[in-house]
């Protein structure tokens, strides 16, 4: 946490939060502070794009980690269960003919574990309803625009899934080894706000 | 925990209500038609938990996919929305 991150207001209402939830016997100060150190200490965006490079690496890799993520990740050591819970993780496939965008319109749930701590603009109110409303616009904004033709799904993570976007392989790229692909791979390219 | 009362394909109606507590049925998405993606397993409803109901049961949560045009009235996208299955009811085939 930064120094100007700790005098935001809302870092005094997350110490209040705490102070509550300490005081009400729920949770230890102990217990938050080991949870949150093992949940950021792996949370990046690298799990994500590592994700990616093996499932383009590996058609098998892929059906599996479409079919059925919480079981797939582990196989590159990785999980859902970081947290208090493991959550559910659905991975949607873009193709050339439809791209995916996830969102989460009433807060800001988003897979931590997978692309780490989520961007400020993530959670932020415009995104947040612009994105469901007019995606392509709100795409475009981002540098990123999609042909006519390509049509637009938009994940709204409103319950109990988080999800992840693979984004389609690059042309250029198939002499790549796993790791050079997973080098290719943005946190943007995994929220679906770029391509890759 | 029940069986799924929803399979993939069926067309489903969001309730319209604005219940008097915390719910997690988007406004935008309430009163609107939408098919059935696929169930995601159950878990106890957000609105009870966040009341402090004790021992709400498990319930189905669903992928429900919306059309722009169903929700703003233009647009050809898509959105898909996790709603849990009591904001759902039938919905006519004939709409």
């Amino acid at each position: 946490m930064t120094a100007e991150h700790a005098t935001l207001p809302v870092a005094a209402r997350v110490r209040r939060l705490e102070e509550r939830l300490i005081g009400a016997g729920l949770v230890t100060g102990e217990e938050l502070d080991e949870i949150l150190a093992r949940y950021l200490a792996t949370a990046s965006p690298v799990n994500g794009a590592r994700l990616v490079a093996r499932a383009w690496a590996d058609g098998a890799f892929r059906e599996r980690l479409l079919g059925d993520a919480n079981t797939a990740v582990k196989e590159l050591g990785l999980s859902m269960g970081g947290g208090l819970q493991e959550q559910r993780l659905k991975v949607v496939a873009n193709t050339p003919r439809r791209h995916n965008v996830i969102v989460c319109t009433l807060c800001s749930c988003y897979p931590i574990a997978l692309l780490g701590p989520s961007p400020g603009w993530y959670k932020s109110e415009a995104y947040r309803s612009r994105v469901v409303r007019e995606p392509r616009a709100v795409l475009a904004e981002f540098g990123l625009r999609l042909p006519e033709d390509v049509e637009i799904t938009v994940w709204d993570s409103s319950a109990e899934s988080r999800y992840m976007v693979l984004p389609l392989r690059p042309p250029g790229t198939e002499g790549m080894s796993e790791e050079q692909l997973t080098g290719l791979v943005t946190r943007e390219g995994l929220i679906g706000t770029a391509a890759v | 925990m029940s069986k799924p009362a929803y399979a993939p394909g069926d067309r489903v109606r969001t309730r319209a209500a604005d219940p008097p507590h915390h719910t997690r049925l988007p406004r935008y998405a309430r009163g609107h038609t939408g098919v059935i993606v696929e169930p995601q397993g159950a878990w106890p409803r957000a609105d009870d938990r966040a009341r402090g109901v004790t021992g709400a049961p498990a319930e189905t949560v669903y992928t429900v996919r919306f059309s722009a045009r169903e929700l703003w009235g233009s647009g050809s996208h898509d959105v898909t929305v996790d709603l849990w299955e009591s904001y759902l009811e039938p919905a006519g085939e004939d709409r």
